[in-house]
């Protein structure tokens, strides 16, 4: 297998409890609100865009054994560097040594607001009609994907309803693969718990937001 | 904090980084301030531009955005009606409050009842709803959380300390796409009469992912 996502975490066991923590409490080391910003800064040049980011992070060999925040830092360096953007020299220097490389944009100070309250929204005009509609029974596709892809692999090959038709979506897969957006059919689908999981709980139901490549029709 | 001595011992994705000493530097205070040297130097980014990216996150966009959109929901019915309507009708309700934008583009609002109850999860990476609940806490994108949300979601309220009824129906809202959930809590008891202002200080951040219930008056810090 030539892509392997270390992301992909629904359904493992052995991480442990979840430790609950006050409303307050955003960051744990100094560093941590400056390796935000600096990520969405320099995500908002446009040099990639965020499904590239997130595959960036995903395939990181250390992602599991890296705090979130050193995730975003080794992903970031890694897009910087494929892009020639930073040099691996640079970085360790702490100083420029190589020309600058032009970026489509340069968030400024004054502009932040704005572009944060703008987002990005995903949707765009629908060029075929939607393939399912709410209802529906679906399978969603078994394999695991070659690439970054958006259908955790508890939910692959499992039997679903179509709960909302959501309108065409960017589509993760192809974006992040510089393939452009590639806008597809976006559902969500609902499982019932027994269908994912042998010792699921009774009352339990997943949905996830599936774009309509990830599904076929139940007959 | 409980004790994890007795927990498997894995590597959590979103261990803690802490320094004793706040004025020594540490390799990741080094790495990030030299990468922030370079990207500014070659002029990718404006350093004013962190100093407001963090300032807003800190004190500008948060949870008491979620919690006065809850409030509102409470208060009004027709909102709350709009608010659980559908995507663009959500999307729009919450933008009458004057939140919207990055990381919340599209909103879906679900409302707990005694019957279902929603928790939401990204177990892909930390996808969570910004403009109404501002950066996601540490545990949110823990390994911890994002691997057992979708299985055992019972455990991980026990967790939080919060145990619902046998019978509640459980839905996972795994956010796989781009849009965005919050959870609509249920309002507490005796809490008629209430302004909107006061309800919303029984909204907790926990509730409008699913984590937790709504704070029973006099119990709002």
């Amino acid at each position: 297998m030539t892509y392997q996502t270390h992301a992909d975490l629904g359904g493992e066991s052995g991480f442990g409890r979840v430790r609950p923590e006050p409303e307050g409490e955003l960051f744990h080391a100094a560093w941590e609100p400056r390796a935000l910003a600096v990520t969405l800064a320099m995500g908002a040049t446009g040099s990639w865009n965020i499904d590239a980011s997130r595959a960036a992070r995903e395939t990181l060999p250390g992602y599991r054994a890296l705090g979130y925040y050193e995730v975003w830092i080794t992903g970031l360096e890694r897009l910087l560097r494929a892009r020639g953007l930073v040099q691996a020299d640079e970085l360790a220097a702490g100083r420029m040594l190589h020309a600058a490389l032009p970026v489509p944009r340069v968030l400024r100070a004054a502009d932040v607001l704005q572009v944060l309250a703008k987002g990005a929204p995903t949707e765009r005009p629908a060029t075929t009609a939607a393939r399912f509609k709410v209802g529906q029974r679906v399978r969603t596709q078994a394999a695991p994907a070659e690439h970054h892809t958006r259908l955790p692999g508890y939910a692959r090959g499992r039997c679903g309803t179509v709960e909302r038709v959501h309108g065409a979506h960017v589509f993760a897969d192809a974006h992040a693969q510089g393939l452009g957006e590639s806008p597809q059919w976006l559902y969500t689908v609902v499982f019932a718990g027994a269908e994912l999981w042998a010792d699921a709980a009774p009352g339990l139901s997943v949905s996830v937001d599936a774009w309509e490549p990830y599904l076929d029709a139940v007959e | 904090m409980a004790t994890h001595a007795t927990e498997p011992d894995r590597p959590d994705p979103d261990g803690h980084d802490h320094h004793d000493d706040p004025s020594e530097l540490g390799p990741m205070d080094l790495r990030v301030r030299a990468l922030e040297s370079v990207l500014t130097a070659k002029g990718y980014i404006d350093p004013d531009a962190l100093d407001v990216l963090i300032d807003t996150y800190q004190t500008r966009i948060g949870p008491r955005n979620g919690a006065r959109v809850v409030a509102r929901a409470w208060a009004d019915a027709a909102f709350r009606e709009r608010l659980l309507r559908d995507v663009a009708s959500a999307t729009a309700a919450i933008t009458e409050l004057g939140y919207g934008g990055r990381q919340g583009e599209q909103m879906l609002v679900v409302a707990n009842t005694p019957q279902q109850h929603h928790l939401v999860v990204c177990t892909l990476c930390s996808c969570y709803p910004w403009p109404v609940l501002g950066l996601p806490p540490a545990w949110y994108k823990s390994a911890a959380y994002r691997s057992r949300a979708v299985k055992d979601p019972r455990g991980v309220l026990a967790d939080f300390g919060v145990a619902l009824p046998d019978g509640t129906q459980l839905r996972v809202w795994d956010s796989t796409a781009e849009l965005r959930y919050m959870v609509l809590p249920m309002r507490p008891p005796g809490t008629e009469g209430m302004s909107e202002e006061q309800l919303a200080a029984l909204v907790t951040r926990d509730s409008m992912i699913g984590t937790g219930l709504a704070l029973a008056p006099g119990a709002a810090p």
